[in-house]
């Protein structure tokens, strides 16, 4: 997947999570964690959903990875070479 | 072979199936009723459904709230806000003799009103409700101290303190006059801070609800399915036994019947593993009307009364407490349609041994008996609404008992919960009231995390 692929994939998740945010607007530098509040449970979910639809294994020391969507995309880009 | 069994479709073992199925586990959910829903549940009577167990959801959080339990639950079983479309209250009070506190989803309101009736309390309310501890998933600071104690010390009007903690205990104390003050902090912030609603459908759109995303994500739910047995091996649970002699087995079982419900259900529980069960239950009466409530001027959504300057939550010596209650009205919601019919629900404590003790023709008069004793104490306290019912019923402790299981009919389970969700089995978790989680919002939660915790590792 290329990096603009997986920004949409992202999306796609955090939509499925949070269906009432407007994420057009979503700025790819700023942390999810202050855009949309999102709490450990939902990152959690977001790496939950990531192992389902992709296959990806994240580590747990690596979840801080996901902080923003940049940071997201870039920490996935080699990983999801493949898919 | 399942990767994991829930024992009870009540809310948190529906929410836990809901995300363990979606996680891609096979998932069956065992329910011993026809009906769906444990302690929050409906029933159809004369063309009619009736609610069972909502006043009210607490915890009201308006559309775009992002953070606190009502988002934190939309998001983790992937719900908009509209599709529980909750209504909130118009407005609630707590009323002891010659004095009313108004509340609503605005806690300005309670502050104005302490500021009005006990004036030198109103810094002290808001030390307590900065004091309250955060939420946290699992409901625990692990601190374990009496909520007594610590409101006692500071709001320092022992009327006041009554006041405050009669809708804290109604709607979640699982023991009698006091509680944790965890709970407590949880209790007051989803009652007082955040706040009341209620979807337009009553529970059954939200038990609707969980049940397509339960089955849409391919779980299995078996009505009419009581469990016999679980039968433990090696300190662990090798396979469940249904009553109808067939066997079921699975990685993990979560059961949602309440701690010492699932120990009897075990087949070798030691003496030290035994839990003593809640023993606070609850009547209730409904109450149709043939005209709105506000029609004969009662506007408000829960009014909790108590007749005198002492609040006892205790178990009473007789088959109801009338000294106390809780009065809702379900028309008293700002739906944006109105609801066909008025309804009145009173609750109030009561005795589940009183009631087992009648015999059948007994028990069908005591129901009648205290459904006027019942409206009568009430009528005290909110407009007398008994000339215009078209039609009653009265559930009692042994109701609540034979459709949840819960022993002694108690709603809020044991006063000792089992709050990290682990048991004496090591693939055996507990969810529902007693892990430490009630209410409807504090059920789903529940549910969800101990799954999260447990069994999506």
């Amino acid at each position: 997947m290329t990096a603009a692929e997986i920004r949409d994939a992202i999306l796609d998740i955090l939509h499925d999570i949070a269906p009432d945010e407007d994420l057009s607007n979503l700025k790819d530098e700023v942390p999810f964690r202050e855009q949309l509040e999102l709490d450990s449970m939902d990152f959690l979910d977001i790496v939950m959903e990531l192992r389902k639809r992709y296959r990806i294994q994240i580590p747990e020391e690596e979840y801080t990875e996901l902080s923003s969507m940049s940071s997201t995309v870039r920490y996935l880009e080699p990983r999801m070479k493949g898919i | 072979m399942y990767d994991t069994i829930i024992i009870g479709a009540g809310m948190s073992g529906l929410a836990a199936g809901v995300r363990l199925a979606h996680f891609g586990q096979k998932v069956c959910i065992l329910e011993r009723h026809s009906a769906i829903g444990g302690l929050n549940s409906f029933y159809r009577q004369g063309g009619r459904t009736f609610d069972v167990g909502l006043h009210a959801i607490t915890n009201y959080a308006p559309k775009g709230t992002r953070s606190g339990p009502l988002a934190k639950l939309l998001r983790q079983l992937r719900l908009a806000w509209e599709e529980w479309a909750l209504a909130p209250q118009l407005g609630s009070s707590i009323v002891f003799p010659g004095i009313k506190l108004r509340f609503s989803n605005d806690f300005e309101l309670l502050t104005s009103e302490v500021r009005r009736h006990f004036p030198d309390q109103v810094d002290n309310l808001r030390r307590l409700a900065a004091a309250l501890h955060d939420y946290d998933q699992f409901g625990q600071s692990g601190a374990n101290r009496s909520a007594r104690e610590v409101v006692g010390n500071i709001i320092t009007d022992p009327l006041l303190v009554e006041m405050l903690f009669c809708p804290v205990l109604f709607y979640g104390g699982a023991q009698e006059h006091d509680i944790d003050f965890d709970q407590f902090s949880i209790l007051f912030r989803s009652i007082f801070l955040e706040g009341l609603a209620r979807p337009l459908a009553g529970i059954q759109k939200i038990l609707k609800m969980l049940v397509r995303r339960f089955k849409e994500h391919g779980g299995e739910l078996r009505l009419r399915a009581a469990v016999d047995q679980i039968v433990v091996k090696d300190e662990a649970v090798q396979k469940i036994l249904l009553e109808d002699g067939s066997e079921l087995e699975a990685r993990n079982i979560l059961s949602s019947a309440g701690w010492a419900e699932t120990l009897r259900m075990c087949s070798a529980a030691t003496a030290e593993e035994v839990a003593s069960p809640g023993r606070l239950s609850f009547v209730e009466s409904i109450s149709i009307l043939d005209h709105a409530p506000r029609s004969f001027g009662y506007e408000e959504t829960i009014v909790f009364y108590n007749d005198s300057e002492k609040f006892r939550y205790e178990k009473p010596d007789d088959l109801v407490d009338l000294r106390s209650g809780t009065v809702c009205s379900p028309n008293n919601f700002a739906y944006g349609e109105p609801l066909e019919e008025g309804v009145i629900r009173i609750s109030a404590l009561a005795n589940y041994d009183r009631w087992a003790a009648l015999a059948p023709e007994e028990y069908r008069l005591a129901k009648l008996r205290w459904y006027d004793r019942l409206a009568a104490s009430a009528a005290r306290f909110v407009p007398d609404f008994r000339g215009v019912v078209v039609e009653t019923d009265m559930f009692t402790p042994m109701t609540i008992h034979r459709f949840t299981g819960k022993a002694n009919g108690a709603v809020y389970g044991s006063a000792e919960k089992r709050r990290d969700g682990t048991s004496h089995l090591k693939n055996l978790y507990i969810c529902g009231n007693d892990q430490g989680l009630v209410g409807i919002v504090g059920a789903i939660l529940s549910g969800i995390s101990i799954a999260n915790r447990h069994l999506l590792k």
